[in-house]
């Protein structure tokens, strides 16, 4: 059981703001279904950049919410430059404090505010142009984030980077690399190994985004007109795993399906690495 | 603390993690902490005579097992009993460096796996389909001359499903290997009778059937080659080291006694229970599904999936309606990812966060199913409503 305070309790269970905003003009999405949690802020900004509303959309557990809830009230009436100042500290102090695990929902945050902001100046997406290096691949977070949760919070172990970012939280391949990241972002030796940005590869996380929307806008529709359905099972790097439902779960023809139509669609849309597998 | 939330004021569906303890079994515990407090090793009567409760109490967990008294080691727990068998048939088979167990185990042996193929071991990882049912062709292909044990859960605690323990036990003994049941959910629940379904090791629990926690059993066949995991003692026939705990031991001797008189309702009074809540809420509550298989499944246990939702906000809302059930959430764990039973079984991501498991006993009421019934749709209503991901219009 996590010791939540009462005032994360209490947002969680009345939260402020939630759903859609009518006349939003930046919208700031992050996170997914895949990771366990999702948010989408809209905000209605002032042509003299007075963020008069704020909204939100969460999917994930109670810090989650309680901290989506709290960004709304913390930067509604401020200037966008006021608010561009909040970082996930001010998230989980203005809650009184969140368990240390659960720090990513407040960093969550201050990543969906910055995305908002992004949107409404019109700027693309970070991951788009961000350069840094691909960390943590399960959960699609580069040295660059890491570097700025440990410089923004004081972090000096790897546990507590996962707990901020929930880097290295599932697999654990990259742990060793956020080991190194800490050594040099603490100045302890390693300054002979000088990284050098590369472009940023898609990211599982992205990769599956990417899938998800072909899948729905795409190919569902077109099997929708057999009666068929298909579901999205599971993905392990390139390897998306389906299941056929509706119509195409007794069809023979679903193996062909799978190939002619899912598989070349989505190496056609998404990635040309991909092959699907029926579950 | 003024604020202690006490079993009576909740409505407690959460069994499959613990259960309350049977007054009966408080009742004969009681005097084992206060005027009966000798040691069962003990040359003076006032000692000695504790060996007769704990006798008594073997007696009465090999006649819920089918088992003979003497084939009882008591041990502290579920968990140690899983580490016992999976060592003693490590060691009193050193040429032997393969391990079978499967994906979807308790930590307790999954753990154990993962420890040995460090030190080596060649460790076969079997699979569950969708409905989380083993491939037992695959188990039988599996199987080596090499094979040191054979690790199987009788009842998964997540999903409720039961494995075909009778068919998986000749499977491994017409191969000629070893086979170690974890039933710790199974316990109780399902008829088990170790005269006639050839298992060498079982491991069980006490306090997931009414004894308190602190307590388990292995069970270890007669004429089965054993190391011990505990030294230092003559305890146990020389199986278990330590001072037995007696009171934990009579109270477990009870529960089973208590749970062979029970069993019918189990299977008839809860399993209806389960089932009206089951039904109930997929009726009330749109895409929601059921984990794991219906058909063989503990009569306690629902595993309901509800989709763009997560477990932990919904554990926390019926938290509010002193409603206790459990979740395969990545959220409530600390870990970041969602169960690996349901991963195994490739539950579909948009549904594995937002699993619930209810577990009932034979002390569960109607009125309690009801309250749940009524409670649940606005529950999940309320968290769609603030969720991105809700299927709209």
């Amino acid at each position: 059981m996590w010791d939540y305070t009462d005032k994360v309790q209490e947002h969680f269970l009345h939260p402020r703001n939630v759903g859609e905003l009518p006349g939003a003009n930046a919208v700031g999405e992050v996170g997914s279904l895949a990771c366990g949690d999702a948010l989408k802020l809209f905000l209605k900004i002032s042509p003299d950049g007075i963020i008069e509303d704020a909204s939100f959309q969460t999917f994930g557990c109670a810090s989650a919410i309680a901290s989506s809830s709290a960004l709304t009230e913390l930067i509604k009436g401020k200037s966008v430059e006021e608010a561009s100042k909040i970082t996930n500290k001010d998230i989980a102090a203005y809650l009184g404090g969140l368990p240390k695990e659960k720090m990513h929902c407040s960093v969550m945050g201050e990543e969906a505010l910055e995305a908002a902001i992004r949107n409404w100046k019109g700027l693309p997406p970070r991951e788009q142009e961000e350069e840094g290096r691909l960390v943590c691949k399960c959960f699609g977070v580069t040295d660059t984030q890491i570097r700025k949760a440990i410089r923004e919070n004081g972090l000096t172990t790897v546990d507590e980077v996962t707990n901020f970012t929930k880097a290295g939280g599932a697999c654990g391949d990259c742990r060793e690399q956020i080991q190194d990241i800490l050594d040099e972002e603490r100045g302890a030796a390693k300054s002979f190994t000088e990284i050098k940005p590369v472009t940023r590869p898609m990211s599982n996380i992205q990769r599956m985004q990417n899938v998800m929307r072909v899948l729905d806008e795409d190919i569902r529709p077109r099997l929708a007109q057999d009666g068929g359905d298909i579901e999205l099972v599971d993905m392990e790097g390139t390897k998306v795993v389906v299941a056929m439902r509706g119509a195409c779960s007794s069809c023979r023809a679903s193996q062909l399906t799978i190939k002619d139509l899912v598989e070349k669609t989505l190496r056609e849309q998404v990635d040309p690495a991909i092959n699907v597998v029926e579950a | 603390m003024s604020d202690i939330v006490k079993g009576d004021s909740v409505i407690y569906l959460d069994n499959n993690a613990t259960t309350r303890v049977a007054p009966e079994v408080v009742e004969v515990m009681l005097p084992l902490f206060s005027e009966l407090y000798g040691n069962a090793s003990s040359m003076h009567t006032f000692g000695g005579q504790m060996s007769h409760f704990v006798n008594e109490a073997r007696a009465n967990v090999a006649g819920l097992l089918g088992a003979r008294p003497e084939e009882i080691v008591f041990t502290s727990c579920g968990t140690e009993s899983d580490s016992t068998a999976v060592f003693s048939a490590v060691e009193t088979q050193p040429e032997k460096k393969h391990f079978i167990t499967t994906r979807v185990e308790h930590p307790a042996v999954i753990a154990l796996g993962n420890l040995l193929e460090k030190r080596g071991y060649d460790v076969t990882w079997l699979g569950v389909d969708s409905r989380g049912r083993l491939d037992l062709d695959e188990l039988a292909r599996s199987i080596r001359k090499d094979t040191a044990l054979v690790s199987i859960m009788y009842a998964n605690n997540e999903t409720g499903t039961v494995f075909p323990v009778d068919d998986i036990a000749r499977i491994v003994k017409e191969r000629g290997a070893l086979l170690h049941v974890d039933a710790v959910q199974a316990v109780g629940k399902e008829p088990i009778d170790l005269s006639r379904t050839p298992i060498d090791f079982l491991a069980l629990s006490g306090h997931k059937l009414h004894a308190p926690k602190g307590v388990g059993v292995l069970y270890v066949r007669k004429g089965t080659r054993f190391r011990p995991f505990l030294r230092g003692g003559h305890q146990e026939r020389g199986r278990r080291a330590g001072t037995e705990n007696v009171p934990y031991i009579v109270g477990l001797g009870k529960a089973c006694e208590l749970a062979g008189s029970a069993m019918a309702q189990e299977r008839t009074q809860v399993a209806a229970l389960r089932d009206k809540l089951e039904r109930g809420l997929l009726a009330a509550i749109p895409n929601a599904i059921v984990n794991g298989d219906v058909e063989h499944r503990l009569p306690n246990t629902s595993s309901i999936a509800f989709e763009s939702v997560e477990g932990e906000a919904i554990l926390l809302m019926l938290n509010e309606f002193g409603i206790c059930a459990s979740s395969g959430s990545a959220c409530t764990s600390g870990s970041l990812e969602p169960s690996h039973v349901l991963r195994a079984m490739g539950v579909p991501f948009t549904y594995a966060h937002g699993s619930i498991r209810f577990s009932l006993s034979r002390y569960t009421t109607e009125a309690e199913i009801d309250k749940v019934l009524e409670v649940m749709p606005g529950v999940i209503k309320t968290l769609r409503e603030i969720s991105p991901f809700t299927r709209r219009g």
